[in-house]
């Protein structure tokens, strides 16, 4: 059975300083899956997840989330997991009162504190990544992969319905890496998640649905990942290079405009 | 030493240290982690337009500089805001714009040329009693501010753009923010003049850093820090008649180069033991 949309995204066109970085775009995120949109650098992969925030303007076409325009309620329920490099790590802040701001978003008004659900949420976020341990520790002390993982548990404190992840993975090793989408496979079964990237490796194992994306959105509903796809994509051919007991698709035609 | 405080000046220019100290601690510490340093420098320098319009009008040049600078506070703000400018640009503007003006406004004013010095380098042993209630209450109100709002101002500190899809009002906020900067440096001006506010307001909040795990701990001990060394420049200041602002200025780049010096050579010793075999 098709599950109900909890993204729409309806031909969005965004232009920043007179250029195009998205046209007509055209997607839906459905309930329970596991969305990934690859692209190569300078694609329109962030302003795509910022526009479906809120946080940059569509000059055309319109953004549903939860089947309704964004408002503070349904934002709310978007867990949102921004790349690490943006961050100023060296900021005094612990990881548990880090984790805690993602209750932010859950509260109104000017007034927000905290309350004893808040902190229980936070440690239960801290939990559901496997870093009850972190929670004392200032966030200048993380490594790589530590912080990635406390990005999601603050995105996850918020107990949100769709998870949406900007290149979780550029800053982090192989087997740290290999390690996190473990980690998001698990959390997968329990909520959506959208995630960006340009790592195309990592696709085909563990997602159920992929779009590629560059200025516009080539839409496949399903989990296969063709060669074609890839090459319009990044605008030339690409070697998906496999190891042999590393489980991989047969790659299926890409049709231009579909 | 201590016949000092038989001066009712001399414990004017204490309490005045340790109340200007309090928002150094929190102001400083929040610039400090925002990055807005430059910031707090434009403002506090633009301040003295509002000095210079308060003698051309026969007002209290502070409370001239109180208005002026929200006033600045509030353009810049719109500026960003609206006319997505960029706040560097600003800053550079109205922090020689406003000194340009303070200058034209003292060549206006009739007659009597004040002393210029004392408000450019500071001279806490000059605080008038009226000025004391009025530091008094500005500090109360930045105390008051960030306790009834630490954790909405952290989460935007920390992350500006989770603060926006959070709903907060990131705006006002920023707006809050900016006028808490143009009112600290008033306080602050009393203390140490304009051109040595920004070195008030970064050092104490430098210090505190390598020590604090939190923002909290950090506002904590550099108000502490900034306490001894206010207290301890007015003492230095009394005892070899040495202005007081540069006093208190220099105890506090001594203290934060051994403090810098310190770190390092704990983090290479570190290094050393991490290195070595045994």
């Amino acid at each position: 059975m098709m599950q109900e949309p909890v993204i729409e995204v309806d031909n969005v066109t965004v232009t920043r300083n007179q250029q195009v970085v998205l046209e007509s775009i055209t997607f839906q995120v459905r309930k329970g899956d596991f969305f990934a949109i690859i692209g190569p650098n300078g694609a329109g992969k962030s302003t795509l997840v910022r526009a479906v925030l809120g946080l940059v303007p569509c000059d055309s076409g319109e953004i549903l989330l939860f089947g309704s325009p964004a408002n503070p309620e349904s934002r709310a329920r978007i867990g949102y997991v921004p790349q690490t490099h943006v961050f100023d790590f060296s900021f005094p802040i612990t990881v548990h009162e880090m984790v805690l701001t993602g209750r932010m978003g859950r509260k109104k008004g000017i007034f927000r504190r905290y309350t004893d659900e808040d902190h229980i949420a936070a440690n239960n976020a801290l939990s559901r990544i496997s870093a009850d341990l972190l929670g004392t520790r200032p966030v200048k002390a993380l490594s790589g992969g530590e912080r990635q993982r406390v990005l999601i548990a603050r995105a996850l404190a918020g107990d949100p319905d769709i998870l949406i992840l900007d290149e979780p993975t550029v800053y982090v090793d192989t087997p740290t890496e290999e390690h996190f989408y473990e980690l998001l496979s698990s959390l997968s079964k329990e909520i959506t998640i959208v995630m960006i990237t340009h790592d195309i490796g990592v696709v085909s194992r563990h997602v159920n649905r992929v779009a590629c994306l560059n200025r516009r959105l080539y839409m496949h509903d399903s989990d296969q990942l063709t060669s074609d796809m890839i090459t319009s994509t990044y605008g030339c051919p690409v070697d998906i290079i496999t190891h042999g007991d590393v489980p991989h698709r047969v790659l299926e035609r890409h049709e231009e405009g579909s | 030493m201590i016949e000092a405080f038989a001066f009712e000046f001399f414990r004017s220019a204490i309490i005045a240290g340790l109340l200007a100290s309090v928002i150094c601690g929190i102001i400083g510490s929040y610039v400090y982690v925002r990055h807005m340093i430059s910031v707090a420098g434009g403002i506090s320098h633009a301040a003295f337009g509002g000095i210079g319009l308060g003698y051309l009008l026969g007002a209290d040049p502070l409370a001239g500089a109180l208005w002026f600078t929200l006033g600045i506070a509030a353009l810049i703000w719109g500026l960003v805001e609206r006319a997505k400018e960029h706040i560097d640009t600003l800053i550079g503007a109205f922090w020689a714009g406003g000194m340009a003006f303070g200058i034209l406004c003292l060549s206006l004013t009739p007659g009597y040329t004040p002393d210029l010095f004392s408000y450019l380098f500071g001279n806490i042993l000059l605080v008038a009693p009226g000025h004391l209630v009025m530091m008094t209450l500005l500090g109360a109100f930045v105390l008051l501010l960030f306790l009834i709002f630490y954790p909405v101002l952290q989460a935007l500190a920390f992350d500006a753009e989770y603060a926006a899809i959070s709903n907060l009002p990131v705006r006002g906020l920023h707006l809050m923010i900016l006028a808490l900067i143009a009112v600290s440096v008033v306080v602050l001006i009393q203390v140490v003049g304009i051109i040595l506010v920004i070195a008030l307001l970064t050092l104490p909040a430098a210090i505190a850093r390598p020590f604090s795990k939190t923002l909290r701990g950090m506002m904590i001990r550099a108000t502490l820090i900034s306490m001894f060394l206010t207290t301890c420049g007015i003492f230095l200041s009394w005892i070899f008649d040495i202005p007081s602002g540069s006093t208190i200025i220099l105890l506090g780049v001594t203290v934060y180069l051994l403090v810098l010096g310190g770190s390092n050579i704990s983090r290479s010793c570190m290094k050393d033991i991490q290195n070595s075999d045994f």
